[in-house]
């Protein structure tokens, strides 16, 4: 069924009786050709594209829990292409170009926004290198503009300009990124999979890997064994709990990452805007509440919530550089688990076993990586090349002395 | 969370840092291991949902360094050790 606002009409005058499910519950079949193991904003976008892009019919997504249940419904929603280094910016940009048409592209409202992303700057040295990184963004394509403070307070009067620590002296601006409704990612995504014959897998927990003569034929699951010609998982923040199976040990460590929303307020904040001396970012959702974080609490966890002097740092992040959200009062706040790699980057490479692929490592910045991701991971399982803004992922990337490290902070997973 | 130092008593785990998985103390010898035996000791790690034995540096402390073992699924602790008696006992640092 398309969706569009005819279709909408018409199901107003008809009783809304027209609906069917966006996506059906099959039981497994034996085999596939491939199957994706995480059925995650990744994993059903790498389906997705599969499906779309590469013409594969036959492909199966597992799902341990229900579908969009891990960090594709517990992000901060941003999306952006403002990085540095050669591995990552072209890549980013790639998803932010997947972003801007995803919408019509699988028919499906993500409430894509591109209410533009403001980098604060509070230091000489900072703008320098802030200006670095605009140039390195423009001629991968992207868009990047330094503003100086008077252009910033047309746009956000509130900001705390003459801060005895943190004055405000410029801001690097992309008004290409912005936020999406990111449960829409997921079920678009599923959606528009399921239409072209994918299967998606729910309740169906991967428990083993099917191994024979050292090829992955397969994967054992709470349903059963299915078998595959290619495997493919895609689970960041139990990465290693599921590579364990087959027999890997990764250069990840998994955190967890917290996420607050204020009490609904009028609209106050019009895009997103990040701390350049302290880790917050905030945005508002369309529903009125501050979407805001900050850093990962920074020890082993799987656990999903965080602990109390996180909070804290975030919310001074907070008041340093806007502090009338001192008069809101927060809502909610939740953890996300996170693959956090010795570099700061993500994987998206064939492993040493013949059958089975990895997409992993997305630290806190996953999501909006969502479309480009499944892209690459689908060009890579589909032509068993990486895709070209993917081919600095690879998992031997450490042994051959070439990580991607924005931050240049070493192999300390929690620096990054 | 609260990390029981064995000198000082309980103390809040905002003054310490983070180092990591406490199989860190078994350093190769940088002269005569391998390639591999180097790169798997500096960026892979077992990464276990469940007990965890890491380090911690009491840096807004006493600079001590702890091997804490913590319920990664839980944060519970139920160990707390000086990380030099725990390198001691495994034969390093003599």
């Amino acid at each position: 069924m398309r969706y569009s606002a005819w279709k909408i009409f018409k199901e107003g005058l008809t009783g809304n009786k027209g609906w069917t499910p966006a996506w059906r519950e099959p039981e497994p079949k034996a085999e596939y050709d491939i199957v994706i193991v995480g059925g995650g904003g990744h994993g059903l976008s790498t389906a997705y594209y599969l499906a779309k892009e590469f013409g594969e019919k036959n492909v199966a997504v597992v799902e341990k829990g229900w579908l969009g249940s891990g960090n594709i419904g517990r992000n901060t929603t941003i999306i952006r292409s403002n990085y540095l280094l050669e591995g990552n910016q072209p890549f980013y940009e790639f998803s932010l170009k997947l972003w801007e048409g995803l919408e019509q592209d699988f028919n499906y409202n993500a409430m894509v926004s591109q209410r533009g992303i403001l980098n604060l700057i509070h230091s000489d040295p900072q703008r320098d290198a802030f200006v670095r990184r605009g140039n390195a963004m423009r001629l991968s394509g992207a868009d990047a503009e330094i503003l100086g403070p008077a252009e910033i307070r047309k746009m956000c009067p509130f900001l705390d300009y003459d801060n005895a620590r943190f004055p405000i002296q410029g801001a690097i601006w992309q008004p290409r990124g912005g936020t999406v409704r990111h449960d829409a990612v997921a079920w678009g995504y599923a959606r528009g999979a399921d239409a072209r014959g994918v299967d998606i897998i729910q309740n169906c927990e991967v428990t083993g890997f099917l191994m024979e003569n050292g090829t992955c034929t397969g994967v054992e699951t709470a349903k059963g064994t299915i078998r595959a010609k290619k495997v493919a998982v895609c689970v960041a923040g139990s990465s290693s709990r599921v590579m364990e199976k087959a027999g890997m040990r990764l250069p990840i460590e998994s955190h967890v990452l917290q996420a607050f929303v204020s009490e609904g307020l009028k609209p106050v904040i019009p895009g997103v805007i990040t701390f350049g001396a302290g880790h917050f970012y905030v945005s508002q959702s369309d529903k009125g509440g501050l979407v805001f974080g900050g850093d990962i609490d920074g020890y082993n966890t799987y656990a999903q919530r965080g602990n109390l002097p996180v909070v804290e740092d975030v919310c001074e992040g907070g008041m340093a550089i806007m502090p009338m959200i001192g008069r809101a009062r927060l809502l909610r706040m939740w953890g996300g688990v996170m693959d956090m790699s010795m570099d700061g980057s993500p994987f998206i490479d064939k492993t040493h076993i013949e059958g089975l692929y990895f997409n992993g490592g997305w630290c806190y910045g996953g999501f909006k990586a969502t479309p480009a991701s499944g892209y690459c991971y689908a060009h890579l399982l589909a032509t068993d090349r990486p895709h070209d803004t993917a081919q600095h992922y690879r998992l031997d990337r450490f042994r051959r002395g070439a990580p991607i490290d924005e931050k240049g902070q070493g192999a300390q997973p929690n620096l990054h | 969370m609260i990390i029981d130092h064995p000198l000082l008593g309980p103390r809040d785990a905002a003054e310490f840092v983070y180092k990591g998985d406490a199989s860190l103390i078994h350093r190769p010898d940088g002269m005569t291991a391998t390639d591999d035996e180097m790169h798997d000791y500096v960026y892979l790690r077992d990464n276990p949902a469940g007990e965890h034995r890491e380090l911690w540096y009491h840096e807004q402390g006493d600079r001590s360094w702890l091997v804490v073992t913590r319920n990664t699924l839980t944060h519970e602790i139920s160990k707390v050790e000086l990380a030099r008696d725990v390198a001691r006992a495994e034969g390093r640092g003599q």
